[in-house]
């Protein structure tokens, strides 16, 4: 394979990624209102287009041809500045995730991860905390207080269950031995949901460590602080309208599809079959492809569903509940996940 | 292509150290500090150091300087009163750093090497994939005493730091109203 030849379809591969992660942004924002409509025993979105199905693409329009309003006592630069890298970190980070079998485009280019690096799972956690700064800066350079105390609120969380993220993805990586994302996925494809990291590979604990900071993380209920609207009447994006916080809207449920797509690939088996071996491989190469992106997806889609049920059940914590428990259960867990696993893998070697 | 992405964001780098002096405004010098940073990382990646360059983006660009913008925020400091310099440290000031800058980049041109212990032992000769192995198995046999120390040095800065915030009679009280 030439460059050009590299160069072209990374190309593609970068437009059709970055198109499905919107058209996924969307379609995720329906799917919540459905949910949580049917939780609530209301039926949510349904007028436009056969049961709502073009409800998104009515609201994106909606939000393209508002008034876009800046207030005038922004510090505009970081204003206009912070929705962009809110957006941008949240497409960045989905570069390094794999969606289905490597090799399996033509000549074993791989199709469906645009880069594949060895240091894939530190990448995204680097990308995701850069993320923070969209949601400071617009918080401080909207000149207005609700915004700036969401944006503290926001930082300090994020900043507080980062630890607690990271501490529990160590588990995993101890068991892989590697970084890289494909890595981890092939050593847990042995023997189908058996050999999940979840289940087989004993990190069930760290799953519900990741999932608790994953929460705080993407700040989603119940850990939705920063954006409490009976508080804050909307947190860091309070003076932001139409397309630019559209862009505040679209970073969060992009945060929670990658955060989806990472707990696929660490604890669920990622693009692997629940089966093992019993369905497949088989001879035909696209339908392999075919399958192994199906089994990613329908993961990722099961976890964005349990994203949406907590949010209709759990009530909002409160603030200094989040930071106890963030710092006095969830790391010392963390921490003994660590130490549990390293234990056992000296033992078993 | 790395000589041509080594200027650009060798530049970048440069570029964001000046703007983080010429700025008047704290958060707009904090966030040059992050350019730096993250140019810097770049910088590591080129030289085949992927482990450091991530870790520099997550600690420093991620963490350290989250909480330099939080601090800025919270204080919601304002603009700097900016004076001109004293005639002599514009006269003075300039050509010695110069000097001091010239002399430490002859330095390490000429011995290439600043200790005994160094990190590049371990490191030379590997393809990026052992990169990670290699720094873990060197930081944990050949540098454990440094590694360790440092953990101890940056556990004292702690407790320095708390003792510093508490001000008070120990008991977890304070002892002056604010």
């Amino acid at each position: 394979m030439t460059i050009l030849q590299f160069f072209l379809w990374s190309l593609l591969k970068v437009a059709v990624v970055t198109v499905v992660m919107l058209l996924g942004v969307a379609y995720t924002v329906l799917l919540e209102r459905k949910l949580v409509g049917r939780i609530q025993n209301r039926w949510g979105p349904s007028r436009v287009g056969p049961f709502g199905l073009l409800q998104p693409l009515v609201d994106g329009a909606k939000s393209f041809l508002k008034e876009d309003i800046i207030p005038s006592g922004v510090y505009r630069p970081l204003y206009l500045l912070a929705p962009i890298l809110a957006l941008g970190c949240t497409l960045i980070s989905i570069a390094v995730v794999p969606f289905g079998e490597p090799g399996a485009g033509p000549g074993r280019f791989d199709l469906f991860e645009i880069s594949d690096l060895n240091i894939g799972l530190l990448v995204i956690l680097g990308v995701t905390s850069i993320g923070v700064y969209g949601i400071a800066l617009a918080g401080w350079s909207s000149n207005n207080k609700y915004s700036l105390l969401g944006a503290l609120r926001s930082s300090a969380q994020l900043v507080s269950y980062e630890l607690a993220l990271g501490l529990s993805l160590v588990g995993v990586v101890l068991r892989a031995g590697s970084l890289n994302l494909r890595v981890i996925v092939e050593q847990q494809a042995t023997h189908g949901i058996a050999t999940w990291n979840i289940f087989g590979g004993g990190q069930f604990v760290a799953f519900f460590i990741y999932l608790m900071a994953a929460y705080a993380e993407t700040n989603r209920s119940p850990f939705d602080l920063p954006e409490a609207e009976s508080e804050l009447t909307g947190g860091y994006h309070t003076e932001y309208s139409s397309m630019k916080f559209a862009m505040f809207f679209m970073a969060e449920y992009g945060n929670m599809i990658t955060v989806g797509c990472v707990a696929t690939l660490l604890f669920l088996g990622g693009w692997t079959s629940p089966m093992g071996d019993l369905i497949g491989p088989f001879e035909n190469g696209f339908v392999n492809a075919g399958l192994s992106l199906f089994w990613f997806v329908s993961k990722v889609f099961c976890f964005l569903c349990l994203y949406v049920w907590v949010r209709g059940t759990l009530p909002r914590f409160r603030y200094d509940q989040l930071m106890n428990f963030g710092w006095r259960w969830l790391m010392p867990l963390a921490i003994l996940n660590i130490v549990a696993t390293s234990l056992w893998l000296a033992c078993r070697s | 292509m790395h000589l041509i992405l080594f200027a650009v964001f060798a530049g970048l780098c440069l570029a964001g150290a000046i703007n983080l002096l010429l700025q008047s405004h704290p958060i707009n010098s904090a966030l040059s500090l992050i350019v730096v940073m993250t140019s810097l990382a770049v910088l590591y990646l080129l030289l085949g150091a992927e482990f450091l360059a991530i870790a520099q983006v997550i600690v420093y660009a991620g963490a350290i300087m989250v909480l330099f913008t939080f601090v800025v925020m919270l204080l919601n400091a304002g603009r700097e009163d900016r004076t001109l310099g004293s005639r002599a440290a514009s006269r003075v000031g300039f050509p010695a750093v110069a000097v001091i800058l010239a002399l430490i980049a002859t330095v390490i041109l000429h011995t290439q090497g600043l200790g005994t212990a160094r990190l590049s032992d371990g490191l030379s000769n590997t393809a990026g994939a052992a990169n990670l192995e290699v720094l873990g198995s060197v930081l944990f046999t050949k540098l454990l005493l440094p590694f360790e120390v440092t953990s101890v040095l940056i556990l004292i800065a702690i407790l320095g730091a708390v003792a510093l915030a508490r001000h008070g009679d120990g008991n977890g009280e304070r002892t002056d109203d604010e």
